[in-house]
């Protein structure tokens, strides 16, 4: 499994464009993404639910990667988040 | 004559007939159905139709109004394919055993409620987007063509509210404005029509029915709704509009043309700017760069010394929105006629004459090797040149260098990326003007800030009103030391330019080409105004 974290830098925080990007760029990965706040978390690949979460500016969330190709997968997500928030 | 107000959405008037827009209601029956593959059959199917709507809306939206508003179209498509959206509808039609238009309805009134209810403006806002694309399906499921509301001559179109799909949708040949009762300044619809340029009035609570055909007026510097206008206010938004279009007209006209007389003289037409919202100015006038930028908002709008960071971010952001054009970022100007408390300048006799600009930097080493740091830095991101303002003498100019040379050091020893970067001085003395040969030895560029130099010049202060009749400021005295800073830079080879005020006057375009200079900074208003003198210009003609 991999894990990280990261704080939002974007001023309005996980909102809906961004965030359909970034579950576009991690759809594609056979690994599972988990995105923890606090004690919520969620499925990171259901747009609905990231969006749900109220993620904002600020916020550090914990990323958990887990599946064959969880290297590659968490290098994506990484850069996807440090690109749109 | 009737009066509506709300929020404007844009600075801009329009005038002609009002026109009630109502979407299609439909009726969605609770009934039970017995074929629960055909039902979930024909959900899929409208899902897939309306997510290749989506994809149509949003190359239109990218022609009429850019990427950035377009945007929101690539979002409703990718809140289509959320896979839990599909299954709480498949679920509901095979559980409760209901039609699709009942389970889409159902399901997506849920997700836009999970929005709605969150303590964030911004997601509140993103519940319409849900019930703009759970229309978009019920339009499939039902079969109607929402393309036809808008009648057969332009309107201004009156609505309860507006979704992004159906502002984009909307033929713009006849549309002439927007007034709806609800409505946010950040929604979507509010972007489009900024970016459609349409005068829009959201939040205005006066609409009617009996508005239905009347003539109307937007008037979006007041945020006003007019029905029936009085014929002497009628003219007069009229006239406002007019001036409008003629101004609107000059942009396109100008816009990507290039600063060359009739006899193909060129010069570089750069914006003034003093902060980071005044970036969008730079692009929306068409400045091929930014020939200053005035840095003292790092230190004006702090309570104590901004750090390196804060400075950085805000140099940063500078290169890289305008990147690849150049920025110029002069070094702070600051003295004691500007309050910053926390950099006690003490009270001087004569802060025009005092311890002010460079002079600050190269007595308070750290203070200035800071911002130098921060610069360097900026550097790597875009197209950046330092300015040093108020040199006197030579040694100044190397000092400052020197200072400059060693944040340097530092910094690559740091493992830092520097990327390139003029050096260049700001000639607003006679001193500087004439040392301006010993000074272009040492520099990248010359910018002249006449505003000070006919200061220092004419020896007049320019806010002193009983000195008006014997300040000109196109005094030969000025207009000889802006030619001998010219060509004294010519000599060294670098490049001149014009940063003050005298940039701007217009009735000096003529002289300055004809000097040669070879840029002027001014602030983005006067850029496409000067760039039509410039192109009217042939220094060839009547000799």
């Amino acid at each position: 499994m991999k894990e990280f974290q990261y704080t939002i830098n974007d001023e309005n925080g996980i909102h809906a464009r961004p965030a359909g990007i970034l579950v576009k760029e991690i759809k594609g990965f056979e690994s599972s993404f988990t995105v923890w706040k606090g004690d919520k978390s969620c499925d990171m690949k259901k747009l609905m639910k990231l969006m749900g979460m109220g993620i904002k500016q600020g916020d550090t969330i914990t990323v958990k990667v887990e599946g064959p190709d969880e290297e590659a997968a968490a290098e994506a997500a990484k850069k996807a988040f440090e690109s749109n928030f | 004559m009737q009066e509506g107000t709300g929020k404007s959405i844009l600075k801009g008037i329009a005038i002609g007939k009002l026109k009630l827009y109502h979407p299609p209601k439909y009726e969605i029956s609770d009934a039970e159905i017995s074929d629960v593959e055909g039902e979930t059959a024909r959900f899929e199917e409208a899902l897939k139709k309306a997510i290749d709507q989506q994809n149509v809306l949003y190359e239109k939206a990218l022609e009429a109004a850019g990427e950035e508003s377009a945007a929101i179209f690539e979002v409703h498509g990718m809140m289509l394919e959320d896979d839990d959206l599909q299954d709480a509808v498949k679920e509901i039609i095979s559980e409760q055993k209901k039609t699709a238009e009942y389970a889409v309805r159902e399901a997506f009134d849920e997700q836009a409620e999970v929005f709605a209810q969150m303590d964030d403006a911004y997601m509140n806002a993103r519940s319409a987007d849900v019930q703009d694309i759970k229309q978009a399906v019920l339009d499939v499921l039902f079969g109607v063509d929402p393309d036809s509301m808008q009648g057969s001559e332009p309107a201004i179109l009156v609505a309860e509210d507006l979704a992004p799909s159906e502002t984009v949708r909307l033929d713009k040949s006849l549309l002439l404005g927007m007034i709806t009762r609800q409505g946010s300044s950040n929604s979507h619809t509010a972007i489009l029509a900024r970016s459609m340029n349409l005068p829009a009035i959201i939040q205005c609570k006066e609409i009617d029915e009996s508005w239905e055909g009347r003539l109307g007026i937007i008037d979006g510097y007041n945020s006003k709704v007019y029905v029936d206008p009085e014929e002497e206010l009628l003219q007069e938004l009229t006239a406002k509009m007019q001036e409008d279009e003629k101004k609107r007209a000059l942009l396109e006209e100008l816009k990507g043309q290039e600063n060359v007389t009739k006899d193909g003289t060129k010069i570089k037409l750069y914006a003034n700017i003093g902060g980071p919202s005044d970036l969008g100015m730079v692009q929306e006038n068409d400045a091929g760069g930014v020939g200053l930028f005035r840095s003292e908002f790092v230190y004006l709008n702090s309570k104590d010394y901004p750090t390196e960071e804060q400075q950085f971010t805000a140099y940063k952001q500078a290169v890289e929105t305008l990147a690849p054009k150049q920025v110029v970022i002069r070094t702070c100007d600051i003295g004691a006629d500007k309050m910053v408390e926390y950099m006690d300048l003490g009270d001087e006799d004569n802060p025009a004459l005092g311890f002010r600009a460079i002079r600050i930097g190269l007595s308070r080493k750290d203070f200035f090797k800071t911002q130098l740091r921060a610069l360097l830095r900026a550097s790597a991101f875009g197209n950046l040149a330092i300015m040093f303002p108020m040199i006197i003498s030579k040694w100044e100019l190397e000092e400052a260098k020197k200072l400059l040379a060693e944040c340097r050091e530092e910094l690559l020893k740091e493992g830092v990326t520097i990327g390139e970067y003029q050096v260049g001085i700001m000639i607003e003395t006679p001193a500087a003007v004439l040392c301006a040969d010993e000074l272009a030895e040492a520099c990248d560029f010359f910018s002249i800030g006449t505003n000070d130099l006919t200061q220092y010049t004419l020896a007049i202060d320019r806010q002193n009103a009983k000195l008006e009749p014997f300040l000109d400021t196109h005094h030969p005295a000025v207009l000889k030391a802006i030619r001998m800073t010219v060509e004294a830079g010519h000599r060294h080879g670098i490049w001149v330019g014009i940063c003050g005020e005298l940039g701007a006057d217009m009735t000096l375009t003529e002289t300055f080409l004809r000097m040669g200079v070879d840029e002027l900074s001014v602030n983005p208003k006067s850029i496409l105004p000067i760039r039509k003198v410039v192109r009217e210009l042939d220094l060839n003609a009547g000799e």
